[in-house]
């Protein structure tokens, strides 16, 4: 168990940087998963933490120790990679327990480690095999072996769950937070599967382009989307964006003539400028055409999900996503109407990509550069 | 690749058999005339069928040339050169493709230069150098300090003389690199997690993977020590040190000696053995080494 700290660290190869800056602490015992697109510098992060990348700048500190320049193996921490990196000429007794023959641990009590490693994460049956033995789960399971017999500080996951068949995938994703449950050490994820993200993180960090956009629980940033990107990437289908200007009197944003109310306080601010407005597609409603408040639609296709479905709809050479359990059905070209319920709206500075109800020091600007425009 | 071309079958049938012969052939050529008398094999045309005189033939020979302790050296050194390049092989291919060292492109090319630079072309120097082994670091000394030094170290005429100059190996560097470029980066970052340092590393996994790839070079490597020649001929001065190849030299006849071909022959056959043997069990690995990795 131990906390993590990282400190204005910053990575670089050469000129190009690949983490601008990163600020984070996990306490010690938090589930954190680190979300973002690929090349958004969540798995350098990861590394860096590992001991496996130079950190360019900064500082990282595990249980109040920087680490910068310790090896990875007085780090603390044990890794599960992507590839499981499993040893292929040893077999599965010998994968686990490598690390403690290499630190020098008596036999016995290694045997009896590994075991009792094996019986956690159910490889106790084959403990003889060779890697090219075993199925992509099994694998999966003896690199988490290898990684929980050390009883480490710090766990690290490189999108160890991407290899995996969906099914095998949901399996091993209860599978690990129980495993957390139980071993309760700090672990570290890293992953571009917002489901992934959702169901393990307490703490979700989403990055892009080597920052850190939010940081929060998952319901947090599902909620309240620190910024366009996050709302964007947080949530399937995406989140419905439109322009609008805030009406003079600042409490509403117009779609199509239809009016959304807003804060009035943030509408005041903001009054004539220009802003993104976000609306998740499970907050759409769909409606006959003519209802009262909806802005007139044409289906464009629907997508059956079983449980649910997804119909897009086009306003005027807008896609708008309208899905959930309740979205009802309509045929492809059949004329509908689209209700935005206004407490469920997001209003994002269009220049900065910020939240608006967030960032007081941010809406000035944005104020500004608009009249300036 | 499913085709129905008897006619190009047959063809490529007849081309095989062709290169066995042609390989097969001066080998039945050597065994026939060492089981012929002298008479038999300086008959013209020669005569493939074998004769009586086998058994005599082999002592003859291995009494003139004092094959024993020939063989004995040969066997000593080519083993001493295999291991050698094996494992030099191995650990410099390491040293280049798992260390970030701002040089090692200029190494990697350096050794790999040496390919075009056998042992036959840089005879001389090397032989100066196995005849005096400190002379560079006593001349750097002398002209950095000016002390001079009086360190000697004679190669010739004994066993590190006959292996070390051979030991250094492009093609093993080369064969093991493409190897271990094979290997994913995250096995070596595993150990790094496990706790390994690198020689941990190598040793525990990356010598156990390589096993068909040391195999087959310590094939190929034997086979090459074995037939040194030029090398041994001249580190040699004392008949101690004699290799076999260069005791076959004495069984050659000159031009006042008799034509005793068949007895050369029965020398070439039993100095051919050993390596024929170590081809003939490894063959299998080396196969594998050469063609895939394993999974």
């Amino acid at each position: 168990m131990a906390e993590i700290n990282i400190r204005n660290v910053r990575k670089s190869y050469g000129r190009t940087q690949i983490l601008h800056g990163v600020d984070l602490d996990f306490k010690s015992g938090e589930f954190v998963v680190i979300l973002g697109p690929s090349g958004c510098g969540k798995s350098t992060l990861l590394r860096m933490i590992a001991g496996l990348e130079e950190i360019s700048a900064g500082e990282i500190s595990i249980d109040g120790t920087v680490v910068n320049d310790l090896e990875p193996r007085d780090r603390g921490c044990s890794m599960v990679f992507q590839n499981y990196a499993l040893y292929p000429h040893m077999n599965v007794a010998a994968n686990i327990g490598y690390a403690l023959k290499v630190a020098g641990v008596p036999r016995a009590e290694r045997d009896r480690r590994i075991t009792e490693t094996a019986r956690i994460v159910g490889l106790e049956e084959m403990l003889d095999r060779k890697p090219a033995q075993l199925s992509g789960g099994q694998r999966q399971r003896v690199a988490m072996g290898r990684a929980i017999i050390r009883e480490p500080k710090v766990f690290l996951f490189d999108e160890p769950l991407s290899n995996l068949d969906a099914k095998l995938r949901v399996q091993m994703r209860v599978e690990i937070r129980r495993l957390h449950k139980r071993l309760s050490a700090t672990s570290v994820f890293v992953t571009h599967d917002q489901v992934e993200a959702m169901t393990l993180a307490d703490k979700l960090i989403v990055m892009n382009k080597g920052h850190v956009e939010q940081v929060g629980t998952p319901l947090e940033i599902y909620h309240r989307p620190r910024t366009r990107f996050v709302g964007t990437f947080i949530g399937s289908p995406a989140m419905n964006f439109f322009d609008s200007t805030i009406a003079p009197g600042g409490n509403f944003v117009l779609l199509d003539g239809i009016q959304m109310a807003i804060d009035p306080a943030l509408g005041r601010d903001n009054a004539g400028s220009t802003v993104s407005v976000g609306i998740r597609p499970e907050h759409c409603r769909l409606v006959k055409a003519g209802t009262a408040n909806s802005v007139p639609a044409t289906v464009d296709f629907v997508e059956e999900l079983g449980s649910g479905r997804n119909v897009h709809v086009d306003i005027d050479g807008t896609i708008f996503a309208v899905g959930g359990d309740e979205a009802p059905f309509f045929e492809t070209g059949a004329t509908v109407g689209l209700q935005l319920p206004s407490e469920h709206i997001h209003l994002f500075s269009r220049d900065t990509g910020l939240r608006l109800d967030d960032a007081p020091a941010l809406k000035h600007n944005t104020n500004q550069s608009t009249v300036a425009a | 690749m499913i085709e129905r071309t008897p006619i190009l079958n047959a063809v490529t049938y007849f081309i095989m058999f062709l290169g066995l012969l042609l390989i097969l052939g001066p080998f039945w050529m050597i065994f026939a005339a060492s089981t012929q008398s002298l008479a038999q094999v300086n008959t013209v045309p020669f005569n493939f069928v074998p004769g009586a005189d086998f058994l005599h033939n082999l002592q003859a020979a291995w009494q003139r040339a004092n094959l024993g302790p020939a063989l004995f050296n040969s066997l000593v050194t080519s083993l001493l050169v295999m291991s050698g390049k094996v494992i030099v092989a191995a650990l410099s291919a390491f040293a280049i493709v798992y260390f970030r060292s701002p040089l090692r492109h200029v190494f990697f090319w350096m050794v790999f230069l040496t390919l075009m630079l056998p042992l036959e072309v840089r005879v001389i120097p090397t032989y100066n150098i196995a005849a005096d082994v400190f002379a560079p670091v006593r001349w750097l000394i002398q002209t950095l300090t000016g002390i001079e030094l009086s360190l000697q170290w004679n190669l010739l005429n004994s066993y590190s003389g006959l292996v070390l100059p051979l030991i250094a190996t492009a093609t093993g560097t080369f064969l093991y690199r493409q190897f271990y470029m094979t290997l994913p980066d995250e096995l070596a970052e595993a150990a790094k997690m496990d706790g390994a340092r690198p020689l941990r590393f190598f040793i525990d996994i990356l010598l156990p993977l390589s096993r068909t790839n040391m195999l087959a070079l310590a094939t190929i490597m034997f086979v090459y020590a074995w037939n040194q020649y030029l090398w041994p001929k001249l580190m040699t001065t004392e008949a101690d040190y004699q290799t076999a190849m260069v005791a076959m030299r004495t069984l050659v006849p000159n031009i006042n000696s008799l034509p005793e071909w068949n007895i050369s022959m029965a020398g070439a056959l039993i100095i051919m053995l050993p390596p024929l043997i170590v081809v003939a069990v490894l063959q299998r690995w080396f196969v594998r080494g050469l063609v895939s990795t394993e999974k």
